[in-house]
């Protein structure tokens, strides 16, 4: 029996939504024999990875404050990979942002206000979008590619957040150590249930979500983004302006980003340290992918994603694993994912040809 | 002045080597329009590789193999994913990066601390000893010998045999090259397996002689300065080595400066090789005319037959 693959009319929506799922659980499969490799009974390290860390409520507090960045970034990449724009250096702009919005929290450390925190978003935001509009002033003005500019760009933030933290942003009582003051409660977001770390970001994600499901569904920006992403002649010709679009999405992106940032060091770090972000600019990528670039998928594909932090550092805590694990599992699950969605364009036909595509094949051979 | 020009040089080959390996493999791999973002993945991938076969079975000569080999066979898994499943080029090489960086550290883990004693320098009584050109010319290691020949041969490759001629219009014309009875799939799989191994010599010398032990993430970037070392080079091996020099110039400089006691912070020096490379593709890409007309034409984009 032959196996062949067949394009199909039009792309299947319940493959887009089926493909997901078929990769989480390859993911997992794979992963067992990852364990298995290791010398680790695959069940209990299934077990400890994917399920222990959210038997508790604690454990889903925690859950939702590693989702919080993922959900925000994951957002904001969607609405570049849609129109076409690779913004792959969110991890930056997330490290802007935190300095920008944590450096307000230094700059105005005796001041109790109402007002700071709010500030601080701002400068958050700001700051991160602002090192997003570098790419895109490059890529407008001279045609620069975004991917390698926004890439090296991450490597120039982090240097920068290493020198300011060994400087000016150093806690002068600190005993030299490379960490700023701990913030003052005005400075800190709320937390949302007492005895857990989950803060108030969560809500800002889902928020977000919400206003990017408004734009894509019910906005003429959502819709000009799409159409410049699917089909960038026919959006010339319909005046959408290429220029404007790229300005857009790595603005947003870089502005969600740059919030993201400043949420960490104002709500489970507390304090500006060297290193703010487990990779969560690049894990993002995989969130947007996952969440199939819609703002809903996206909050539970972050979900996800956050789990396998939580799992990595329970596996490397219970188990003696090395975490980085991790990273191993989340780019098999974006390998299996991007392998499944050919299923979304393609059907798989058992047996011999029928007989349409057979004409075709016949017609060729009287031509040929 | 001589007596600090000589290491200077010395360090800047050391420092370059890498780069020299990953850009011409992603030149070759370009050339037939496959766009793999990958570098950086496949790269510390065969650090890694390298650096645990040769700390175990204390042999260079299977390090360096188990290097490339294991670059290939991440580029293998890119293949498969854009070539046969037709996903996206861009999303497979991050992809490729995400898991090459975890898989690494997770076979790293049982390897910090370790130290490989380096590779052999070639030594020949009499030209080896010849002051100043001696020690350059004839006092290398075999990796470096090895990635100016992939140079050569890459451009010889390209430009003079009849499979390089088939690699270009494939590159040029994915669908005409089919038409006239081309294997584009073939062709491209093959390609971007010598291009994985190229990125994976470029790890493995990283790991084994540019600093003797393993560091996680210890590529820091240079797999994506590979890439944009190619479109620095107009997609041409011979000016992907002028330009990986001289980023392995500055990244030099960086060094020594630091050393000199140069009132500027550290971090300013450090972000050089960076700031540089978006200098550079500034003004390369300003012209797009001129990137138009270098660049294959079909790269990036994924080859259905029959449609």
């Amino acid at each position: 029996m032959k196996i062949r693959f067949e394009p199909r009319q039009s792309e299947s929506r319940t493959v887009v939504f089926l493909s997901p799922l078929v990769a989480v659980l390859f993911t997992g499969l794979f992963s067992m024999l990852i364990f298995a490799i290791l010398g680790v009974d695959p069940i209990t390290a299934v077990y400890t990875f994917f399920i222990g860390p959210v038997t508790s409520i604690a454990g889903w507090a925690e859950l939702f404050v590693k989702a919080t960045p993922l959900v925000l970034i994951g957002i904001g990449l969607s609405f570049g990979f849609r129109s076409n724009i690779w913004n792959i250096g969110a991890e930056g702009q997330l490290t802007i942002g935190a300095l920008t919005g944590g450096g307000l929290a230094l700059l105005f450390y005796n001041v109790d206000s109402v007002f700071l925190l709010p500030a601080m978003i701002i400068a958050g935001i700001f700051g991160g979008a602002i090192w997003a509009a570098i790419p895109a002033f490059l890529r407008v003005r001279f045609n620069t590619n975004e991917i390698l500019t926004s890439l090296m760009l991450v490597y120039v933030a982090q240097l920068i957040l290493s020198y300011l933290i060994q400087g000016p942003m150093r806690a002068p009582d600190g005993y030299n150590f490379p960490e700023s003051r701990l913030f003052h409660d005005a400075a800190l977001l709320p937390t949302l249930i007492s005895e857990t770390r989950l803060h108030a970001g969560w809500i800002a994600a889902l928020f977000f979500a919400v206003i990017a499901w408004i734009l894509w569904s019910r906005h003429i920006i959502g819709f000009q983004v799409k159409v410049a992403g699917d089909a960038p002649l026919a959006a010339r010709f319909s005046g959408v302006r290429e220029k404007n679009v790229t300005w857009l999405v790595l603005l947003i992106s870089g502005g969600a980003a740059g919030l993201a940032g400043m949420i960490e060091v104002s709500g489970p770090i507390g304090q500006i340290v060297p290193i703010i972000s487990p990779g969560y600019g690049f894990t993002a990528i995989i969130v947007a992918f996952l969440g199939r670039l819609h703002p809903i998928g996206i909050i539970f594909s972050g979900m996800l994603m956050a789990l396998t932090y939580l799992g990595g550092d329970a596996a490397q805590i219970e188990m003696k694993l090395p975490n980085a694990v991790t990273g191993v599992f989340q780019g098999m699950l974006l390998f299996f994912l991007l392998a499944t969605d050919f299923f979304v364009r393609y059907r798989i036909r058992f047996g011999a040809l029928r007989e349409t595509p057979d004409k075709e094949s016949s017609k060729k051979g009287v031509v040929g | 002045m001589l007596e600090w020009v000589l290491p200077a040089i010395l360090t800047i080959i050391t420092a370059s080597t890498p780069l020299v390996f990953a850009a011409v493999g992603e030149v070759l791999v370009e050339k037939s329009g496959v766009l793999n973002l990958g570098i950086e993945g496949m790269m510390v991938v065969g650090a890694i590789a390298a650096f645990a076969v040769g700390v175990t079975f204390e042999s260079a000569t299977l390090a360096i193999i188990s290097g490339a080999v294991a670059g290939a066979f991440l580029a293998f898994i890119f293949g498969l994913l854009t070539l046969n499943l037709l996903a996206n080029q861009v999303a497979t090489g991050l992809a490729l990066t995400i898991f090459g960086l975890g898989l690494s550290s997770l076979i790293g883990h049982s390897y910090v601390g370790k130290t490989f004693p380096g590779l052999p320098k070639l030594e020949i009584t009499l030209l080896t000893d010849i002051p100043f050109l001696g020690p350059i010319i004839f006092g290398q290691d075999i990796l470096v010998y090895l990635s100016i020949l992939s140079v050569f041969g890459v451009s010889w490759f390209l430009y003079r045999t009849r499979w390089g001629l088939i690699v270009r219009a494939i590159g040029e014309n994915h669908d005409a090259a089919y038409s006239i009875g081309y294997s584009v799939k073939f062709v491209r799989m093959i390609v971007i397996l010598i291009g994985g191994a190229l990125a994976g010599l470029g790890g493995s010398y990283l790991s084994l002689a540019y600093t003797p032990f393993w560091v996680e993430n210890m590529t820091a970037g240079r797999g994506w300065i590979a890439l944009a070392l190619v479109v620095f080079a107009s997609w041409k091996p011979g000016r992907a080595l002028l330009g990986a020099y001289l980023f392995g110039g500055i990244t030099i400089i960086q060094m020594h400066a630091q050393g000199f006691d140069v009132q500027i912070p550290a971090q300013v020096m450090s972000s050089l090789p960076y700031l540089a490379t978006i200098f550079v593709l500034v003004l390369i890409s300003r012209d797009s005319s001129r990137t138009l007309l270098n660049a294959p034409a079909c790269l990036g984009k994924n080859f259905q037959p029959s449609s």
